[in-house]
């Protein structure tokens, strides 16, 4: 088996905060960090390699410096990493970076064929679970997102069953292979790294890419391959808001009650 | 990929529905979509892809949509992205609509990101503002970035058509008006199940949370500030009293408080109660944009200054363990049934 796993370096977005003064971002205490869901996606490709045989590839665009985040998934586990970084590919929207990465698993694949493509259920950056799906539509393989659990693969009939999260409950689907999965938390506890696994990470150095490794249409990429684009960034209104009460518990609670009855009387018909 | 031409400036939505069931998300589109076609001149257009589903027509229609895009097959039982992304793809093609909305439900945004990419346009996902800019038929989508922090107005000025997925909850119920009817169009697809890849094989509904937490209208939210056991209870006890469900922050999902198919907020959902009560928490961005449009807020908190009191309708300062009480006590005694 051959499962790739497409990985994103992110700022930690729980360290970004907001200048009072100026209203801006301010990101100085932010690190970067392997987006937390694709932590999750590495280490579930490292469990089905180890139970059925095979090589686990990680895949990045990004700066030079995303080199950390295919280190951190070497130290889970993952076989081999391939980074893309080049000023082409800056300003990429998802459709922009889904081409990009789907052209890079198809050069990868054309090596050793992929039989399951993995990411994250979301980049906890953008929150916009798009690229996957992307992915999957460029390479016309089926998507399988939102996935709790793999329930089962089989590599002689090359099938993959799997639980999808649903609005409401699960669904248990089934897909022929290769196709691409997107991950949910719940789908693994990360492992801690064995010592050589950590030894080899520190040493790793990944394959690096740039437009001209790739089969690609530079007009397709950066901010002229993006159909979207910002077109302004704000700080969200706040709601305006009312009284501040102090005092004795009791007291304040009589005086509550009545302000709200009206409205609690109105939801129980 | 397609220019900017002449269409018939439709917004369509998509409605979302499992086993006939129709998802509120998609009500709520078709309300957004009339206040976007209204500034377009245009109209609203609902797509409905399933088996066997005429039943929903009527209320696509009561609640504002003028036209039915009706796809009607038994290989569209269940939602697959293969089938309905290719009847969408189709349809699209056909009638070139101008603005497409779909819920930001796990299948909405299945659909919408399998949908862009084979049209090579734009989408914007998790939006919580719509508007247009008349003048270029452009829609001005929003929605939260970088964690909540910052909001984003992105916009696809020259793909067709302009596409976003929108958060359940955001918009509001449109109005019903019955009797209201409009067009059906009938499609047709042509797929054959051998050629497919994927198979459903079951669903299975939790009827737990997720429903009943978003169709709430008062909700008891915990957060970490709820310290023991005892405290819990009280709000429990309180949403009980009240007629209400308990929600929580990832702070109280951590906790372990509350499972996380009732976390409020960015990561969890997004609620618009009339009731909003939270219990320690202290407002984090993540948390208050799940939150911020129920319409009064309560916060309980002892910390006056946390952003959660500055957004509360009444903001009670003191300690849960004393105020809990002291609400069920005054609560019990208002609603106790009247003999009559
Ligand atoms: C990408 C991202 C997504 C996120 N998504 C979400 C999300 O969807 N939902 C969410 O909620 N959070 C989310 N968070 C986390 C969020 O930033 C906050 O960390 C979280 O909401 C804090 O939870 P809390 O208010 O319960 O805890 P705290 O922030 O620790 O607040 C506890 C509060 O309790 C008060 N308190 C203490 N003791 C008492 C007492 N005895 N009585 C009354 N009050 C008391 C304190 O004054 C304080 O205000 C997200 C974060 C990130 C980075
Ligand atoms: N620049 C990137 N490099 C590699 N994988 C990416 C990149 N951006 C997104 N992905 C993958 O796509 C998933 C969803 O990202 P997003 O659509 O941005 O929410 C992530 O969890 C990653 O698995």
């Amino acid at each position: 088996m051959h499962l790739l796993v497409c990985i994103k370096q992110v700022p930690n977005t729980n360290e970004i905060k907001i200048d009072p003064k100026t209203n801006t971002l301010d990101r100085s205490g932010a690190t970067s960090i392997l987006n937390p869901y694709d932590a999750h996606a590495v280490e579930e490709a490292v469990r089905w390699k180890r139970a059925l045989g095979g090589t686990v590839s990680v895949l990045t665009m990004g700066p030079p410096q995303a080199k950390e985040v295919i280190q951190k998934s070497v130290e889970l586990g993952a076989d081999r990493g391939y980074l893309l970084t080049d000023k082409a590919f800056a300003g990429s929207d998802t459709l922009a970076t889904s081409y990009i990465l789907s052209t890079a698993v198809q050069k990868i694949a054309s090596s050793i064929p992929v039989d399951l493509v993995f990411c994250g259920k979301q980049a906890i950056d953008g929150d916009t679970a798009q690229v996957g799906p992307g992915i999957a539509s460029r390479l016309n393989i089926p998507q399988l997102t939102y996935v709790e659990r793999i329930i089962e693969i089989k590599p002689e009939q090359q099938t993959i069953k799997v639980q999808r999260h649903i609005d409401g409950g699960h669904e248990i689907v089934e897909s022929k292979l290769p196709c691409l999965v997107t991950v949910e938390k719940e789908i693994n506890e990360l492992t801690y790294a064995p010592l050589p696994d950590m030894i080899r990470a520190v040493r790793y150095h990944p394959v690096v890419w740039s437009v001209s490794d790739l089969d690609a249409d530079i007009n397709a990429m950066g901010l002229k391959g993006s159909p979207t684009a910002v077109k302004k960034i704000f700080t969200p209104k706040q709601r305006a808001g009312g009284e501040i009460w102090k005092g004795k518990a009791d007291e304040l609670a009589k005086k509550l009650v009545p302000l709200l009855i009206g409205d609690v009387l109105s939801c129980r018909q | 990929m397609q220019a900017v031409k002449q269409t018939a400036n439709e917004v369509w939505v998509f409605a979302e529905q499992l086993e006939g069931t129709l998802s509120n998300v998609t009500l709520e589109l078709i309300g957004a979509a009339r206040a976007l076609a209204a500034d377009l001149c245009g109209t609203v257009a609902t797509v409905l892809i399933g088996n066997q589903v005429d039943e929903l027509i009527p209320t696509l229609f009561e609640h504002g949509t003028d036209t039915v895009y009706y796809v009607n097959a038994p290989i569209f039982q269940w939602y697959r992205a293969e089938t309905y992304s290719r009847a969408f793809c189709e349809l699209i093609q056909k009638y070139e609509p101008e603005i497409l909305l779909m819920g930001a439900t796990t299948t909405g945004r299945d659909l919408a990101g399998a949908v862009a990419t084979a049209l090579k346009t734009g989408l914007t996902a998790d939006c919580t503002g719509l508007e247009l800019d008349a003048g270029q038929k452009l829609l001005l989508a929003s929605r939260p970035a970088l964690g909540g922090n910052i909001m984003a107005t992105i916009v696809c000025e020259k793909h067709r058509p302009q596409m976003a997925t929108v958060r359940p909850k955001v918009m509001p119920m449109p109005e019903r008006i019955s009797g209201r009817t409009g067009t059906v169009i009938y499609e047709q697809v042509e797929l054959r199940e051998q050629s497919l890849k994927t198979k459903v094989l079951e669903i299975v509904r939790e009827h737990s949370a997720d429903t009943k937490m978003e169709d709430a209208n008062i909700i008891v939210s915990v957060g970490r500030g709820v310290q023991n056991e005892h405290t819990l209870v009280l709000a429990q006890t309180l949403a009980e009293v009240l007629g209400g469900v308990v929600g929580g922050s990832r702070g109280a999902v951590e906790k372990g408080l509350v499972d996380d198919q009732h976390q409020v907020g960015q990561t969890g959902q997004t609620v618009r109660p009339k009731l909003y009560i939270a219990v320690g928490i202290s407002g984090a961005i993540q948390h208050t944009v799940g939150m911020n449009r129920a319409q009064t807020i309560i916060a309980i908190n002892t910390d006056e200054t946390c952003p959660m009191m500055k957004l509360a309708t009444y903001g009670i300062v003191g300690d849960a363990a004393l105020v809990l009480p002291a609400l069920i006590h005054e609560w019990t005694a208002a609603l106790k049934p009247s003999i009559a």
